[in-house]
């Protein structure tokens, strides 16, 4: 069943901080992967592995560099899943 | 007199079966405590093993690591970074030149979980969820990347690899940087984390292991007549290596100088030791004669004595032909009776022990020696600890691995 995108943002937020240490309520949706967050690529693609699993998408790595926001990956994740 | 050859030791970080740092392992050491336990899980019955105990860390890494560095780091750099900081604090967290400063960190096996839980991702589930930190997590590298990281090293990070012996070998190296001028301080030693089934599984089909399911903290008893193998450790030990200029020039508390480095390899079997002991004797002749100091002088051995039948004698009639009469004063202690057997971690928990020993005057206890062999004749430390004698004195540690691999470190005391 597809995630609404509040739902989206709180699955994306525990992957997050689980990779990062960050608390979930910093993962904000127009927050910066690395520039706010400090995430680098190889981080960046242990998060898009984490989302392919849990929210059940496939995210293409040409796509993986267009999710600069926080918001740009859950606006994507809830389209893929629609 | 010191030169400006002499390294000295002046932080000690480890994390074991007998406890999560140095302190705790000591005391638990010198109380003959075994960290040997029944494991709670069911391989036995999954696979098939026939070793149902091990000797596990005593702290689990979750709670000493936030989740993030568990998430990147296999166990067996997560056990190295927790002795690392210890370590490092214990040194006094020495301001040095990062161009003068570095890593050798080894273990005998290597990322071992990280690779065996990729494979089973890869079987169950695909390519796509095979995590991007898979390779940076196994690499035998790993553990002491990790370290180069913490501590900001740029002199050189190393891991060298001798099964058994590699956590000395480690420390032999790192010696080797200091005296050779490339670095001031070195964070060295070893580590290891493969209580994973499949070992267990491969170690128990070399008929290596101890079977005694019933009486896991009586399993490991090097020189006793009814050894039948060793206890599978997990663990990591790490020294802070110094010149001793340095360390005089910032006031640090030295415990040890570590002042002989011998090495040398049987070219005999695979596995099996040079039942002569050649190997083993050349070892610890060049250690003695590096550290340019008598026989006379070593008053303790911390023993490689893993609690096999063929290897505890070998290395003890390697002793007896090296040292002569004078192996008639050295307290002999095999301190895997109660540690288990730390492989790549082994040899480096061993020199902190030595260092302990000869800090403390304290040699600690080999315990479940009911009946000690016939064949051995040296002067066994048993169940309690022995006081070693005041005065300059030296020790000698040695490490054996498979493939023929001999390290031998001599520590003096200061």
């Amino acid at each position: 069943m597809a995630a609404t995108e509040q739902e989206v943002l709180a699955g994306l937020a525990e992957i997050v901080s689980e990779e990062t240490g960050l608390p979930t309520d910093a993962v904000l949706l127009e927050k910066s992967f690395t520039d706010d967050l400090d995430i680098d690529s190889l981080s960046m693609m242990t998060i898009v592995t984490h989302c392919e699993d849990k929210f059940d998408v496939r995210i293409p790595d040409e796509d993986v560099k267009n999710l600069t926001t926080v918001g740009d990956a859950v606006s994507y994740i809830t389209k893929a899943q629609a | 007199m010191s030169t400006v050859r002499d390294v000295v030791v002046t932080g000690l970080g480890a994390t074991t079966p007998l406890g999560g740092d140095v302190d705790s392992t000591w005391a638990a050491a010198l109380a003959g405590e075994s960290g040997a336990r029944t494991l709670e899980n069911d391989w036995a019955e999954k696979y098939g093993i026939p070793v149902t105990f091990a000797a596990q860390i005593k702290v689990a890494p979750d709670q000493v690591l936030p989740r993030p560095e568990i998430k990147r780091m296999d166990p067996s750099a997560q056990y190295a970074i927790i002795a690392t900081r210890e370590a490092w604090a214990d040194a006094g967290s020495p301001e040095v030149d990062p161009e003068r400063l570095g890593a050798v960190v080894s273990s005998g096996i290597g990322g071992i979980w990280t690779t065996l839980d990729a494979w089973d991702t890869l079987q169950e589930r695909g390519a796509r969820r095979v995590l991007p930190m898979t390779v940076p997590m196994l690499m035998p590298n790993s553990p002491t990347a990790y370290v180069e990281l913490e501590i900001g090293a740029q002199a050189g990070a190393h891991a060298l690899v001798s099964a058994c012996a590699s956590g000395a070998e480690a420390i032999g190296y790192g010696i080797e940087m200091i005296r050779s001028g490339r670095a001031d301080v070195v964070v060295a030693g070893g580590t290891e984390a493969a209580l994973h089934p499949m070992p267990l599984a491969a170690f128990a089909a070399s008929r290596t292991l101890s079977l005694r399911n019933d009486d896991p903290q009586g399993a490991s008893r090097p020189y006793d007549s009814d050894r039948d193998g060793f206890v599978l450790g997990e663990g990591s030990g790490i020294v802070v290596l110094e010149s001793a200029e340095h360390a005089a020039a910032r006031g640090a508390r030295v415990y040890a100088r570590l002042a002989g480095v011998g090495l040398s390899s049987d070219a005999y079997h695979i596995t099996s030791p040079d039942p002569d002991g050649r190997g083993q004797i050349a070892a610890m002749r060049r250690a003695v004669e590096n550290a340019g100091i008598g026989y006379q002088d070593v008053v303790h051995l911390n023993a490689h004595a893993t609690s096999t039948k063929v290897g505890d004698l070998t290395e003890t009639r390697s002793v007896r032909t090296l040292l002569g009469s004078d192996a008639d004063h050295v307290a002999l202690s095999a301190t895997k009776s109660m540690t288990g057997h730390l492989l790549g971690g082994a040899g480096a928990l061993e020199t902190i022990f030595t260092i302990k020993a000869l800090a403390d005057r304290k040699a600690p206890p080999t315990i479940n020696v009911a009946n000690p062999d016939p064949e051995l004749d040296l002067d066994l430390v048993r169940d309690v600890p022995r006081d070693l004698p005041a005065g300059d004195v030296a020790a000698i540690n040695n490490s054996f691995g498979f493939g023929g691999h001999n390290v031998a470190l001599v520590a003096t005391s200061v």
